[in-house]
């Protein structure tokens, strides 16, 4: 009885220890050492509950807490000039843990008794080591991708993408894969707090009536609801059912990456709110207005797979669509366009009138002083006027709404509306103006109108407009309410802070890009004493008391109108999106005034444009404290844990700041500038990047933050800083001056020319490649098989084997996430980063070609293991770990490692990875929950690498084994293939001719990497082919 | 050889020790630096700083043993780094003695007698301190005896057909053999000390030592027959031991390491290396402890000119393998040798051509030769040009080769620089406890040089 009662006194010391009200100051600083005997004795005297009690009381003590830090120095330094007293990042990995681990061992003489129990019901489904997998749904602002979560005994452990949600079609996104680290976060916010004492749910809801009370009164003239873009038509209800008991209520919405301009667009020229999607399927001329749309925004996965749909070329199927992109700053879309012109983002507009122009549906001018801009306006409009109706032109979310209201009107003079170009009513349950629902809210109280704010999630006073002074406006208003995943900087100036449970614990749901309801369900009970948005809501409603799970399914009871409602249901919540539910295309007719007149091209006057853009792994700063994210290469610019002031070699030179490409990144520091821009300034450091344009400066959101959590906290620069409300993406007027000081960033790849000779990257036009394929590999050398000594390998059963199709592969780089969560990939941390230390064992190459750095043509290439037939690792490691396997896999065998390292040196892709310290988490309770039981933790001086997810061939093998059948093509898809939106990676058993893989292999354009050194890699890659319009290229 | 009378006349012109020595004063001088002499100051200050650096040693290894080798500057693609480095450059300097004793001695260069104890004891020394870096290089050192063959119940063996395998055995028996052969050296002049020691603990371990030395027929006929088959064992040793460790390179596909003849070059610059530390060592003693008669210019000069002889080969070794480089036409083979020249580790390429190639050619000059000083410079110069050859081989190659994504550069962190700081304190500890207790001339030899020995002989 006595033990039964203990566990919930556990949970609490954890929660108690997880909060990080810690001084940062006694880091690292000699203090005398606090009595722990004394503590100690202070224990002894007590018994049982007390005992833990007491225990939990003296967690808080900051004697208690100061001898933990001495013992435990949350950033151990001093030892090794290899870690600076900055980094510590991957120390949050460990450091938890150590906190309570000591708690146990400082305090304890005698462990409290407590069992544990079996099942005694096995619950239904549930066979211990197999994982179940249960349909739900990741947003990004507000926007659903279908994801298929992967439970091992009831934890989530994996997100992949769910194959029969519109918007995932099997993919899913490093965003969607990495939240399931954010659930683990040691760092999530665990406690309710008042002013950073903690209360409970019952206190807070007290002061919610009485402060509801007085509101009714006043009609709620003083309630304001500050939400994230909301699709959720749940929530949607519940706000309206709010605003109905108070019609003075005011909601506002805000998401600083969100999609403004696409929704101004949609007023102006349809006048009326409206969704856009596309479908490239059938799109044979593609023009992208800085749109990158392959790897960001609603739909991307979609897109990117029907992009490469649409390109694939293979033996008697070499049609490939054409790309054109504008854009200033280099992307993956960018990267993979057949024609690219780096253009600044202000002048995207002049192309975009000027290319509607040339197609006889604007009225602008046909030629201007940028050369840039007018050199391929015929051949494109010819391209595009020869593609009627299987052409798209994509405005960038991040272009004002007259670029939109062009491309649509493009669309429609090109037929394309209907056919690659769809418009729906909106997605969004409430689709204003953002800037303006902000301004306005800020309005209210400035004048003091707001006696109740609730902020629910977002992260406003971080990435709010910087002269709304969001920050000090909210201490406007006479109660503050805020519901977050984290205790962040808006929780700062908020009275309540309420935990939000992460959406892996709770229901919801939201709609995708073309509307489809996706419904999310709780993988896991909430970890700590969490409520989700829905809830708080209601607390304001007649109902207050309802779970998560009623307030969904009860909407959808009152949506539904048959009598099957439960089957219905049941169905909805097992497939993760209810069938049908995408919103009808509609027909939209063009307003006259939706296009006007061209403005005046931009002059920069001197100056330079400062571009804004999300980041490409944190995205708006949301995720700044997700390690996954931080150490994931950024696409193009391989850049982690930092963003950057990214502007061209031109600029940085004209700017005194180019140091040249070839550096070395773990010593040389990069040169600061000042950034300017409206009377405010930034100090960011030089990130020189070929492709972007000249004369502006591209800054990646979310960086800077300064309450993330240990791990995004003070990592990079506040670009919000500079942005304002008129500038929420670019603007002139950006000055530049180099100042004293440099930056070591952390990349996991220097910028590389291509060597043409090493024949790294095979690529060719398509045109040549048609007329004669075996062509490509003419300067190629195959050694002859007979060039061993050893004899050949046999492989009665299976022989597994990739490829990788070059010609589909954007860079994305959601398959390194997808490696990382797999396979318990270690994070770091930027430090050991900037050492060449990073672990991830795919990784993903760029390499530039031509002497052109102001727009080279630019490659990615994802490289994971080869598994060589001929393997140069296998030969040299002295202890017999790495081994080749019966089915032709090179197995590392961990414990057998004694981490000579020799195998590395002899990698000639270098493809191998080392834990130079005890990089894996062994003591973060909650991470531990995330590991994949599967697969090792490694500890420290071991080495690893891809394995092909060996874990998921035996499962498959063990599963056809007791089928008695052979494992079936397709059956196994390792986690890169899995995650990959444009299937670019094919997994399967070589031995098969039939197999996908080996239809791969067989074609002309296939490729070994380093095939020379007569390796025979069992991973081969597929040529990468351009399309160019014959107009241009000659 | 001419009969006697004319020998004595001819030799004593090309005398290799000084005139003027008697059986009894070579025995009397040699063993009193142990017994009778006082310590001089200059013992005491070499073994303080080797001390003082081998604490630095047992620092960094306990540091190097809590966190693990990422206290170092490795990295990927640069694996090996100074471990590696210090290996090979240890295990070079030690071949010197092993050459002295028993190359020269089946070739019949008696001179070597005066040099031969403490070049074998340096050999000792450095091949224990080339020891410590394969184990302490690696990620998990208390597994090291995974790289022996022995029974286990794992039912795993290592691999044999990797050089690091190969290289357990070839140190190992390296190390074997030459303390072997020193020790047996060493116990007829352990019974002398023995003999001549007052001091009753020390007669008891010198006693201990010199195995029940007396000096008989007997004795001396098993010695020599001993001496001469470990020489014989020892000899293809020297030439096997440095080739097995250009293995662990040549074995690699790596450009820059792949080459077949590493072998033959590693033996050279180990030679090179060994005599150069066998001046370094003998130059300074000689003149602290007034042995300038026994060790005297001409030896100095002859050592010199092996160098010279071997620092030639070295250099050919570097031309032909940047010829190769470029006449092979493989594009891999000819950017590493481009990036060695021009690349992030230039000035580390050139400093070891400058060391090793060009400053060397100065010992064709005799004054610069034969004079103590100036020798001395350059045999430190050819430390150091040694040590940056290998350092150059690992790191340069490492870190660019096939794959430009995956290059990246090494560091030496200060971790790097206090391990191979501290080897050389172990080494210089070592050495002067030698110098200190044991007789670092070999007495019995010197005195079969003398004379008078060849008189009787004849």
């Amino acid at each position: 009885m006595n033990d039964k009662e203990k566990q919930p006194e556990l949970v609490q010391i954890q929660g108690s220890f997880g909060d990080r009200q810690r001084n940062p100051q006694t880091a690292g600083v000699s203090q005398p050492v606090p009595e722990i005997p004394g503590i100690r004795a202070e224990l002894e005297k007590k018994q049982g509950r007390e005992y833990w009690r007491s225990l939990n009381d003296l967690a808080a003590a900051p004697g208690f807490r100061e001898a933990l830090e001495r013992e435990f120095p949350r950033q151990a330094i001093g030892w090794s000039e290899d870690e600076d007293s900055v980094e510590g990042r991957r120390k949050f990995l460990k450091l938890m843990g150590a906190s309570l681990a000591l708690a146990g061992l400082a305090a304890c003489t005698k462990q409290p008794t407590e069992h544990i129990m079996p099942y005694i019901r096995q619950p239904e489904e549930l066979i211990p080591g197999r994982p179940l997998f249960f349909a739900t749904a990741a947003t990004l602002n507000g926007v659903a991708t279908g994801v298929l979560a992967e439970s091992h005994e009831g934890r989530p452990t994996k997100l992949e993408g769910n194959p029969e949600h519109p918007a995932s079609l099997g993919a899913c996104d490093s965003f969607s894969q990495a939240t399931v680290l954010e659930l683990y976060d040691p760092d999530r916010s665990q406690t309710l707090a008042f002013r950073g004492d903690i209360r409970s749910w019952g206190s807070l809801f007290s002061m919610l009536r009485e402060s509801l009370a007085v509101q009714k009164l006043k009609n709620g003239a003083g309630i304001r609801i500050l939400t994230e873009t909301v699709t959720s038509p749940t929530m949607a209800a519940q706000i309206q059912a709010i605003q109905k008991l108070y019609p003075g209520l005011k909601w506002h919405q805000w998401d600083p990456g969100g999609t403004h301009s696409a929704r101004a667009a949609a007023m102006q020229t349809f006048g009326q709110p409206a969704n856009t999607y596309y479908d490239f399927t059938n799109a044979k001329a593609i023009v992208s207005l800085d749109a990158d749309f392959l790897a960001q925004g609603p739909g991307t996965l979609r897109y990117a797979r029907q992009f490469s749909e649409g390109r694939r070329v293979r033996t008697g199927q070499m049609a490939m669509n054409r790309l054109y992109v504008v854009e200033p700053m280099l992307t993956p879309t960018g990267a993979k366009a057949d024609h690219r012109i780096a253009l600044r983002a202000g002048d995207i507009e002049e192309f975009a009138w000027a290319l509607a122009t040339s197609l006889g549906v604007a009225n602008g001018p046909k030629n201007g002083e940028n050369y840039e801009i007018y050199k391929w306006l015929g051949p494109i409009a010819r391209d595009l006027q020869a593609n009627k109706g299987a052409s798209v032109v994509i405005a960038g979310a991040e272009q004002p709404p007259t670029v939109h209201a062009l491309a649509h009107v493009m669309n429609d003079a090109l037929g394309n509306v209907g056919k690659t170009v769809f418009h729906t009513d909106p997605i969004e349950a409430n689709p204003v103006d953002q800037v303006a629902s902000l301004e306005d809210l800020v309005k209210d109280l400035d004048a003091g109108a707001v006696d109740l704010l609730l902020v629910l999630g977002g992260n406003p006073v971080f990435n709010a407009p910087v002269e709304l002074g969001l920050g000090s406006q909210f201490q406007k208003a006479r109660l503050r309410v805020r519901l977050g995943l984290y205790d962040d900087e808006t929780s700062a100036v908020c009275d309540w802070h309420l935990p939000e449970t992460h959406y892996l614990e709770t229901w919801g749901d939201a709609r995708a890009f073309d509307g489809t309801v996706s419904i999310q369900q709780p993988l896991i009970a909430p970890l700590y004493d969490g409520r989700s948005a829905l809830q708080v809501l209601q607390m304001l409603t007649v109902a207050p008391d309802q779970s998560p799970y009623q307030i969904v399914k009860g909407y959808w009871a009152t949506q539904h109108t048959g009598a099957d409602f439960e089957q219905w249901w049941r169905l909805a919540v097992h497939d993760g999106f209810i069938r049908g539910s995408a919103l009808p295309p509609k027909t939209l007719a063009i307003r006259g005034a939706a296009i006007t007149q061209p403005a005046a091209p931009e002059h920069l006057r001197g100056e330079l444009e400062v571009i804004f853009r999300p980041d490409p792994t944190i995205y708006d700063g949301r995720f700044a404290n997700n390690g996954w994210l931080q150490e994931l290469p950024k696409p193009i610019t391989k850049l982690t844990w930092d963003n950057a002031a990214i502007m061209s070699p031109a600029t940085a030179n004209r700017l005194g700041v180019y140091q040249g490409l070839n550096l070395d990144r773990t010593n040389d520091s990069a040169p600061m500038v000042d950034l300017t821009y409206q009377g405010r300034k930034l100090r960011a450091p030089v990130w020189v990047q070929p492709g972007h344009v000249n004369g502006a400066v591209t800054l990646y959101l979310g960086y800077g933050r300064t309450r993330a959590g240990r791990v995004g906290s003070g990592m990079g620069f506040n670009p919000y800083g500079l942005r304002t409300a008129k500038a929420l993406w670019h603007d002139t007027g950006l000055a530049v001056k180099k100042t004293s000081g440099g930056y070591l960033f952390a990349t996991t790849q220097d910028q590389h020319a291509l060597d043409t000779r090493r024949h790294i990257i095979v690529a060719s036009d398509i045109e040549p490649y048609r007329k004669d394929p075996e062509g490509l590999h003419a300067n190629e050398e195959a050694p002859p098989r007979t060039l061993t000594l050893y004899p050949e390998w046999k492989y009665p059963n299976y022989a597994w084997g990739m490829a990788i199709d070059l010609n589909a592969c954007t860079g994305c780089s959601a398959c390194v996430t997808a490696c990382v969560a797999e396979n318990n990939i270690a994070v770091v941390g930027k430090d050991q980063v900037r050492r060449g230390r990073v672990m991830q064992w795919l990784r993903v190459d760029t390499y530039y070609n031509g002497e052109n750095v102001n727009n080279p043509p630019t490659y990615n290439m994802p490289v994971p293991c080869m598994q060589c037939e001929d393997a140069p690792c296998e030969l040299v490691c002295p202890v017999q770990a790495t081994n080749h396997s019966a089915e032709g896999l090179n197995d590392m065998v961990y414990n057998r490692c004694v981490g000579t390292r020799y195998c590395s040196n002899n990698c000639p892709y270098k493809v191998r990875r080392f834990n130079f310290y005890l990089f894996s988490d062994w003591e973060t309770p909650s991470l531990k929950l995330l590991h994949n039981p599967n697969v090792t933790v490694r500890s420290r001086g071991v080495m690893e690498k891809c394995t092909y997810c060996v874990q998921r061939i035996n499962a498959a093998k063990i599963r056809s084994e007791k089928e008695g059948r052979h494992v079936r093509d397709g059956e196994i898809q390792t986690a890169c293939q899995d995650a990959c939106p444009t299937e670019a990676i094919i997994f399967g058993n070589i031995n098969d001719p039939n197999s996908r893989v080996s239809n791969m292999k067989a074609q002309p354009s296939n490729y070994g990497l380093l095939a020379e050194l007569n390796t025979r890699p069992r991973t081969t890659y597929l040529a990468t082919f351009r399309n160019p319009n014959p107009e241009i290229e000659a | 050889m001419p009969d006697g009378q004319e020998v004595v006349e001819k030799q004593a012109k090309s005398e290799i020790i000084a005139p003027g020595y008697t059986f009894g004063t070579v025995t009397d001088q040699i063993s009193a630096v142990v017994l009778t002499k006082k310590t001089p100051l200059f013992w005491v200050a070499c073994f303080g700083v080797g001390f003082s650096l081998l604490l630095v040693f047992l620092w960094a290894v306990a540091l190097l043993l809590a966190k693990g080798v990422g206290i170092w500057g490795i990295r990927t693609p640069v694996m090996w780094g100074f471990a590696i480095t210090n290996f090979v450059w240890w295990i070079g300097i030690g071949h010197a003695g092993t050459l002295i004793s028993a190359i020269l001695l089946l070739l019949n260069q008696s001179w070597r007698n005066s040099i031969n104890r403490f070049a074998e004891a340096m050999t000792l020394f450095a091949v224990a301190c080339a020891g410590m870096f394969p184990l302490l290089h690696l990620g998990r050192p208390w597994l090291f005896y995974w790289l022996f063959p022995y029974p286990n119940s794992m039912g795993v063996q290592p691999q044999f057909r990797s050089p690091l395998v190969w290289d357990v055995f070839a140190v190992s028996t390296y190390a074997t053999v030459s303390a072997m052969f020193w020790y047996v050296g060493l116990m007829p002049d352990m019974a002398t000390l023995r003999d001549r020691a007052k001091n009753r603990v020390a007669r008891v371990l010198y006693g201990m030592g010199a195995m029940g030395w007396r000096g008989s027929a007997k004795h001396w006929s098993i010695y020599e027959t001993a001496s001469l088959l470990l020489a014989g064992l020892a000899t293809p040793l020297v030439l096997s031991v440095h080739t097995v460790v250009s293995f662990d390179f040549t074995i690699a596909i790596l450009p820059g390491w792949h080459s077949t003849f590493f072998p033959p070059y590693f033996v050279a610059g180990a030679i090179y290396s060994g005599f150069a530390m066998v001046l370094a060592l003998a130059i300074p003693l000689r003149s602290v402890y007034g042995l300038q008669g026994l060790i005297t210019d001409r030896h100095l000069e002859n050592a010199a000119k092996i160098m010279l002889a071997t620092g030639l080969i070295v250099s050919y070794a570097y031309i032909m393998e940047t010829f190769l480089a470029w006449y092979s036409g493989d594009i891999f083979e000819e950017a590493a040798f481009w990036h060695r020249m021009t690349g992030p580790y230039a000035s580390t390429y050139w400093a070891l051509i400058s060391c090793n190639i060009i400053l060397p050619q100065a010992l064709w000059i005799k004054r610069i030769r034969t004079n103590p000083v100036t020798l001395f410079i350059w045999s430190i110069i050819v430390l150091i040009g040694m040590w940056l050859e290998r350092y150059v081989i690992i790191v340069s190659s490492l870190a660019q080769d096939y794959l430009p994504s995956s290059w990246g550069y090494f560091h030496a962190t200060r971790w790097d620089w206090a391990t191979f700081a501290g080897t050389v304190g172990l080494f210089m500890f070592l050495f002067f406890i030698f110098i200190r207790l044991l007789p670092m001339i070999s007495i019995f030899e010197v005195r079969t040089l003398l004379p008078q020995a060849r008189v009787k002989g004849a």
